[in-house]
């Protein structure tokens, strides 16, 4: 059997879908209702509860642990404040990534990590002769996501923490209900939102005491359905479906360097790290692929079902697979995410596309098969995010 | 006389790269005749029903190297060939505790995590690895070995090819192939991980069918050996014939004798026939003569050489040569017939456990000492064992309720101290049974039957010299151009038309038919 998360006892009754689905070696619920629609509005309108425990988390303590860090993300994290959270990824020697995740500032000399892989064999080479420890709590640290236009009343009703000014990207150390929490103001959706992390013991009260609180607010549990197409309107990628991590891919080609897969906003070059001279020689030369949203035209989208006498079938439920995505006759990358945007009312993926292809407003067209046949939607190259509202940072 | 029968080849011994070499050569248009001593085909790969319902894989019992092309040449699955997945693998400690390594990845996962949170990972990028290196090192599985000290300019091409498909491999694997080659698995695996119970199971695939321990330098290499089991194009994936290894043996006679091949068995070769330097066909103990053009040996080549050949026709270098072939036996086999399921103390009850291996190799010390007490002549005392419970994938290998059970054993030497005998057999299996034991407490209240296969009953009854289980030695210095000796790596013999195909021969070990493929092919090439 897989395990279920510490929330498990909460969400298993409340999962009417019985749509499990495994993350991390842990049961996650695909949706709690029988269709997924309300869950991803309560993102966007409301607050979403989201089971992320099988994220995995690492603490790391110890005198050399800002050097250490500093040594294998490729942020700035000597320049991280007290309490702040940075997101970005961390490389090989070859400058492909190996994993993204946040990194939470606990304190002077400590540091939660979270992955969305197992690190702890890479983190512990890499803290070789250098006076930290690091520990795995994934399995002992319960963590919730609280997203949405009223996640932060919810909090403000139920936490101590003064959460008005919590800023993006920040954490406070707080209490809610009396079980002592972290809450960082830090999702995957691209919405106002925070995290919750709390000691896995308190897991069961804490999802009580948020349910409870949030109950006037709208407060729903959402899966992963939800969450999926959130992230995807959000342009964050997922690992596995987005880019293979290094340490996996079979072959060179299936690596991504981050300046690959648009984060080349979180490499700090100068500043000394695993992979720094591979990916200096790559800025130095410019990437050969970007990582791009696409938005399909509605028009193309349309004659290409006329044809066979069909209204378009949007994806509701965001399709996980590689679809070619050509410039005339040539392909020229590959879409590896995408969904119709019930916020945006626009069909959006998620795109690998060659440098000279990836300009904004570039004109090409993805793939799209309607009865079996493969067809061609023409679809135009955007900046990401696709969704980026005002609320997420204010 | 009856106007005798011609034959274009006559192949000796009906194993299944005997079996192999005939259908490739039936299906070429040629009329084969195999000759097998013994009742049933199979050699090493029979099924057997020692006690009444009960079927054992007398000796050879999973499958895993069978070459792809030879399954869908002889379209094997159309003459019975079912492979059944064999899909854990379980560890029992001393300590009460346990290892298993599932099919399921994250459950494999969370279990060594248990044990070692570090290995959790180390296991993923170690099977990277050898995916990497198995997928480099199978290309010289499917060719003929060239002769790196000949200036033929197909043996020259064929040595290009081969070093810059290995000069051209990523640093890492390069280094890690080289390492492979000069340490001993025990090492090998210490660079990678530190759960005794993982290293020591893993390190077994380093040492079986040679006469050396987990510490032996140059072991670490027959570990990346059986990594290529490929099954469905999976690596690493190791299977059960359904009805037994024997059904692999039966499946590859149907396709042969649909080609045309005649099997003869209780047909003993004593002798291969020559004339003017080149054999002729074969003559059986009870003196009836088989011609032939082509006289294709598939047992192994200390047999073939130096007891079916008249030394006359062998140069002597070459017959030196054959004689320092190693082929020290180094295991024996333990089959039961049992009224009930064993027990397990570290994981009691029925459970998908049971369906899988089960090894008794705790750590690597207990790997080398086992090892140790055979480098001075005794079987060991607590050996290291490989056991599958066949009745749980196959039920049809059993009556309703009861079970079967295999038990691989190392180390047991052929040269036994004061040889083998009857009583020795019966403390060797002893000796299993007790080290079983400890460990399914239930196991000797359990046994209806005990069928103890020693080296030397290998020897004398399925014909393996020394009872090695690989025709030889799978030890670097006797593998590819130097299986079984130099220059005679290419199935050819000093004796014009008198052919090797058998595990003695490249790429050899375990049920791969791959030796009597190849064989074929240089036999009709030269037709």
């Amino acid at each position: 059997m897989l395990r279920g998360t510490p929330f498990h006892e909460r969400t298993a009754p409340l999962c009417q879908a019985q749509n499990w689905r495994r993350w991390a070696g842990y049961l996650a619920a695909s949706s709690y209702e029988l269709t997924h629609d309300r869950e991803y509005y309560a993102i966007r309108s409301a607050a979403a509860l989201i089971d992320v425990s099988p994220l995995y988390k690492y603490v790391i303590r110890g005198s050399d642990a800002v050097r250490f860090l500093n040594r294998v993300l490729t942020r700035d994290v000597a320049g991280c404040d007290m309490h702040q959270v940075m997101y970005g990824p961390w490389c090989n020697e070859a400058g492909k990534v190996i994993d993204d995740g946040t990194l939470q500032r606990l304190g002077e000399e400590s540091f939660r990590l979270t992955s969305a892989e197992p690190n702890l064999r890479w983190l512990c080479d890499n803290a070789f002769g250098l006076r930290v420890t690091i520990e795995d709590d994934s399995d002992t640290t319960a963590a919730l996501a609280l997203q949405g236009p009223t996640s932060r009343e919810i909090l403000n009703n139920v936490s101590d923490a003064d959460l008005d000014s919590l800023k993006y990207f920040r954490l406070a150390f707080a209490r809610a209900g009396n079980i002592p929490v972290t809450i960082t103001r830090t999702g995957y959706t691209g919405d106002l939102g925070y995290e919750i992390w709390a000691d896995a013991q308190q897991a069961i009260r804490l999802w009580d005491i948020l349910m409870d609180g949030g109950r006037s607010y709208g407060i729903t549990p959402s899966g992963i359905y939800a969450l999926d197409v959130a992230r995807v309107e959000a342009g964050l990628l997922l690992i596995g479906v987005d880019y293979i991590p290094a340490n996996r891919a079979l072959i060179e080609a299936r690596k991504s360097s981050p300046f690959e897969l648009g984060l080349g906003w979180a490499v700090r070059l100068e500043k000394g790290f695993v992979g720094q001279e591979a990916l200096l020689e790559e800025w130095q030369r410019g990437p050969a692929w970007q990582f791009k949203g696409l938005e399909l035209d509605w028009n193309s989208l349309e004659k290409v079902y006329a044809e066979f006498g069909l209204p378009p079938e949007l994806p509701m439920i965001a399709w996980r697979t590689s679809v070619p995505v050509y410039a005339g006759a040539a392909q020229v990358g590959y879409a590896t995410s995408g969904c119709w945007s019930p916020t945006l009312k626009k069909y959006i993926a998620l795109a690998h596309l060659r440098s000279a292809h990836a300009e904004r407003g570039t004109s090409v067209e993805m793939e799209v098969t309607v009865e079996h046949r493969r067809k061609k939607a023409a679809a135009r190259v955007v900046d990401l995010p696709f969704f980026d509202p005002e609320r997420k940072r204010s | 006389m009856a106007a005798e029968k011609r034959y274009d080849a006559v192949i000796i011994g009906g194993g299944h790269n005997g079996l192999v070499t005939a259908a490739y050569l039936a299906r070429a248009g040629k009329r084969v005749l195999v000759l097998e001593r013994r009742h049933l085909v199979g050699g090493s790969a029979v099924t057997e029903e020692i006690v009444p319902g009960f079927k054992f894989s007398a000796l050879s019992y999973v499958v895993s190297l069978l070459r792809p092309e030879i399954i869908r040449d002889l379209e094997l699955p159309r003459h019975g060939l079912e492979l059944l997945p064999l899909e854990s693998t379980m560890t029992p400690m001393p300590n009460g505790d346990y290892l298993v390594r599932w099919a399921d990845h994250d459950l494999t996962r969370r279990e060594l995590y248990r044990h070692s949170p570090r290995d959790a990972e180390a296991y993923d990028d170690f099977g990277k690895l050898m995916f990497h290196l198995a997928f480099a090192m199978k290309s010289i599985l499917g060719i003929v070995p060239p002769n790196p000290t000949s200036l033929n300019p197909k043996d020259l091409l064929s040595l290009l090819k081969l070093g810059k498909h290995y000069l051209g491999l990523p640093a890492e694997q390069f280094y890690a192939l080289c390492k492979l080659m000069t340490m001993s698995a025990a090492d090998f695996l210490d660079e990678w991980f530190e759960t005794e119970p993982l290293k020591a199971t893993m390190s077994a695939s380093g040492v079986i069918g040679t006469f050396l321990g987990v510490r032996s330098p140059g072991t670490a290499y027959v570990l990346l050996h059986h990594y290529m089991g490929e099954i469905d194009g999976v690596f690493r994936a190791w299977g059960f014939a359904r009805g037994g290894t024997g059904a692999v043996s039966e499946s590859i006679a149907a396709a042969a004798r649909e080609f045309g091949v005649e099997v003869r068995t209780e047909a003993t070769v004593a002798q291969v026939l020559a004339k003017n330097n080149r054999a002729v066909g074969v003559a059986l103990d009870d003196g009836e003569e088989i011609h032939a053009r082509v006289v294709v040996s598939g047992v192994d080549p200390k047999l073939t050489f130096l007891k079916m050949v008249d030394p006359q026709h062998l140069p002597t270098d070459f017959l030196h040569a054959i004689r320092r072939f190693k082929i020290r036996g180094s295991s024996g086999k333990v089959n039961l017939a049992l009224g009930e399921l064993p027990n397990f103390t570290c994981l009691p009850g029925v459970g998908p456990h049971l369906r899988g291996a089960i090894s008794i190799s705790p750590s690597l010390e207990y790997m080398e000492r086992a090892y140790d007490d055979a480098k001075y002549g005794n079987f060991s005392r607590r050996p290291y064992m490989d056991i599958i419970i066949p009745s749980m994938i196959d039920p049809g290998m059993a009556p309703p309720g009861k079970h079967v059970m295999s038990i691989f054993v190392q180390w047991a030497p052929f040269e036994l101290n004061g040889g083998w005998n009857d009583e020795q057999r019966e403390a060797f299996g002893n000796a299993v049974v007790d080290t079983l034991a400890e460990f399914a407490p239930n196991l000797k209240n359990a046994i209806i039957h005990r069928h103890v296969v020693t080296p030397w009953d290998m020897q004398e009854e399925y014909g393996l010299t020394q009872g090695n289980i690989f025709h030889g030695e799978l030890s670097l210095h006797q593998l590819f151009f130097m299986r079984p000796v130099h220059r005679w790596a290419d199935y050819r013999t000093p004796l014009k038309h008198l052919y090797q195909c058998g595990s003695g021969t490249h790429p050899g070990g375990g049920i791969t038919g791959a030796s009597g493929r190849l064989a074929a092919l240089n036999i009709l090439k030269d037709w």
